[in-house]
């Protein structure tokens, strides 16, 4: 068993090497398909770093009346709390807490420092930042919440922020991009995988009579198969390498400029987290293209 | 040994190749097979090896029905054939010493035999200096040459030679064909398909002649005769 399995590994690495034109063929197709789904999954992280980033920006804040109990203010963010179980964050910034995050903002400031030291009171109020997910019913229950009759006197004013327009614009892009980009990643993984069969396919058809001749002198199915997929797999892995060491380059390259675009998206960092999973599909995908494909186009020519 | 009973073999468009073809060749016999082109020979070949399956009656091989065989079998009746063809059918993608332990490797023989039993029989043949080139840098003499060595080197029971001399010069055609009466001589089934008279003519073993799929002649010490 063993003695066969040296033979098969033999024959398929001197095929590889006699072949190497078509090889490095079959390998190229590997490459650009592999990098296509590792460029849809990188797509995919950046695509939902922004629609996260939009989501979690505050996009109401209430603002109470300077005497108003804190407990009181409470109660208001435990209503919202109650109408709104799904609600990203409903967040109390005191009077004090207000005053020290300007303090600490503007400390490089001295003219706006003057102008606190001026105003002598701490002219900040109470407020209650909110963070809603997005969804336009609940913007509008919270909303709602806060015009009501029975805050009105300690509600001083409340901020609304553009985000409601943003978001509404952006789920019906994202659903949009979401449909659409599945049936295109779709459509684009079966083309590619139909580039791949065809390629190896002409590489198995270029061994037609070869294999022909191989049964003709009384070798086994699994004899004459084996190289062939072992060529498959390892056409998969090299192009899982070449792709692997491309990806990790280019996403460091591209860190930076993306991080411009999008502050606190890191593109290397997203490629570090994902490591074993990016990996797990470039090599799934290399080798199991690779040794299906063979599978197939080499039983075509194994019926004799 | 082989045996054909009643045999019609029709192709698409009831083009009919082989029509009620019966004849058995026993062990150590030399039998010729001559016709014209398109007479039905290389049909005939491919129905002992199993490449094709009669429309009607029984190929056997040693009393075994070739069209019933399960892949299995078939390889292993195949390996005990040896096959020498006017195209060669060699591995290009091998060199000259790798096409012979091909074979011995799928037979699953030992590395040691290998490395002991191929060198001799190229050196027998003739190509003991080329055994690391590939077929397209051998001429077409030394081509035939090693599809020979390659039948042979698994001692097979028959040796089915199917037009071996077509593409041959009259000096390696006489080379090839002292080869395989050699082989003959030695007690193994030889069968050749031919449509040169001059080698049969030569030969004086059994010859069957085929025409338009049909048998017309089966000689025991036979001539080329259409």
């Amino acid at each position: 068993m063993l003695t066969k399995f040296k033979r098969i590994f033999k024959f398929a690495m001197a095929d590889f090497y006699r072949n190497r034109g078509i090889s490095l063929a079959a390998i190229f197709i590997l490459i650009i398909t592999i990098l296509t789904v590792t460029g849809l999954f990188l797509m995919h992280g950046i695509g939902n770093f922004i629609i996260s980033e939009v989501e979690n920006k505050i996009d109401i804040t209430a603002y109470f009346k300077s005497a108003t109990s804190q407990d009181d203010i409470m109660g208001v963010k435990n209503q919202i709390i109650a109408a709104s179980p799904s609600i990203k964050s409903v967040e109390y910034v005191s009077k004090e807490d207000a005053l020290a995050d300007f303090i600490e903002k503007h400390k490089d400031d001295p003219t706006l420092q003057e102008a606190l030291d001026q105003v002598g009171d701490n002219p900040f109020l109470p407020s209650l930042s909110i963070v809603t997910s997005g969804e336009a019913a609940e913007y509008e229950k919270v909303a709602n919440i806060l015009k009501g009759e029975q805050f009105s006197s300690i509600i001083e004013k409340v901020d609304y922020s553009q985000k409601k327009d943003i978001i509404d614009k952006v789920f019906s892009i994202t659903s949009r991009i979401t449909t659409f980009g599945l049936a295109f990643t779709f459509v684009l993984v079966l083309v590619v995988m139909l580039v791949v069969y065809n390629t190896l396919k002409l590489a198995i058809d270029h061994s037609k009579d070869e294999i022909t001749t191989m049964r003709i002198v009384g070798a086994s199915s699994s004899f004459v198969r084996a190289p062939f997929i072992i060529q498959g797999a390892m056409f998969g892995v090299i192009a899982f390498v070449v792709c692997f060491v491309i990806t990790a380059v280019a996403s460091l390259l591209l860190s930076g400029a993306l991080s411009v675009m999008m502050p606190g998206f890191s593109l290397f960092h997203y490629f570090l987290s994902n490591l074993f999973l990016i990996a797990l599909i470039q090599l799934g995908f290399g080798t199991g293209l690779g040794i299906i494909s063979s599978v197939v186009a080499v039983n075509r020519y194994l019926k004799l | 040994m082989i045996k054909f009973e009643n045999v019609t073999k029709i192709y698409k468009n009831n083009f009919v190749v082989l029509q009620d073809v019966s004849f058995e060749v026993k062990e150590g016999e030399f039998l010729s097979v001559v016709g014209k082109s398109g007479a039905g020979k290389t049909t005939l070949i491919r129905l002992i090896l199993g490449l094709e399956k009669a429309t009607s009656g029984i190929v056997s091989f040693n009393g075994v029905d070739v069209s019933k065989m399960y892949d299995n079998n078939l390889q292993q009746m195949r390996r005990r054939i040896g096959c020498v063809y006017q195209d060669y059918k060699l591995l290009p993608a091998k060199t000259v010493y790798e096409n012979v332990a091909y074979i011995m490797e799928v037979e699953g023989k030992d590395n040691d035999d290998i490395i002991r039993d191929v060198p001799k029989i190229l050196e027998v043949i003739g190509l003991g200096e080329k055994t690391n080139n590939f077929p397209h840098e051998l001429s077409g003499g030394e081509q035939q040459r090693l599809s020979i060595a390659r039948a042979l080197v698994n001692k097979p029971d028959v040796i089915i030679a199917d037009e071996p001399t077509g593409n041959l010069d009259p000096y390696n055609t006489y080379e090839v064909i002292s080869l395989l009466e050699k082989i003959n001589k030695s007690g193994k089934t030889v069968i050749l398909s031919t449509h040169d008279q001059a080698v049969v003519n030569k030969l004086g073993k059994r010859v069957i002649t085929i025409e338009a799929g049909k048998i017309v002649r089966d000689d025991a010490g036979g001539r080329f005769v259409i």
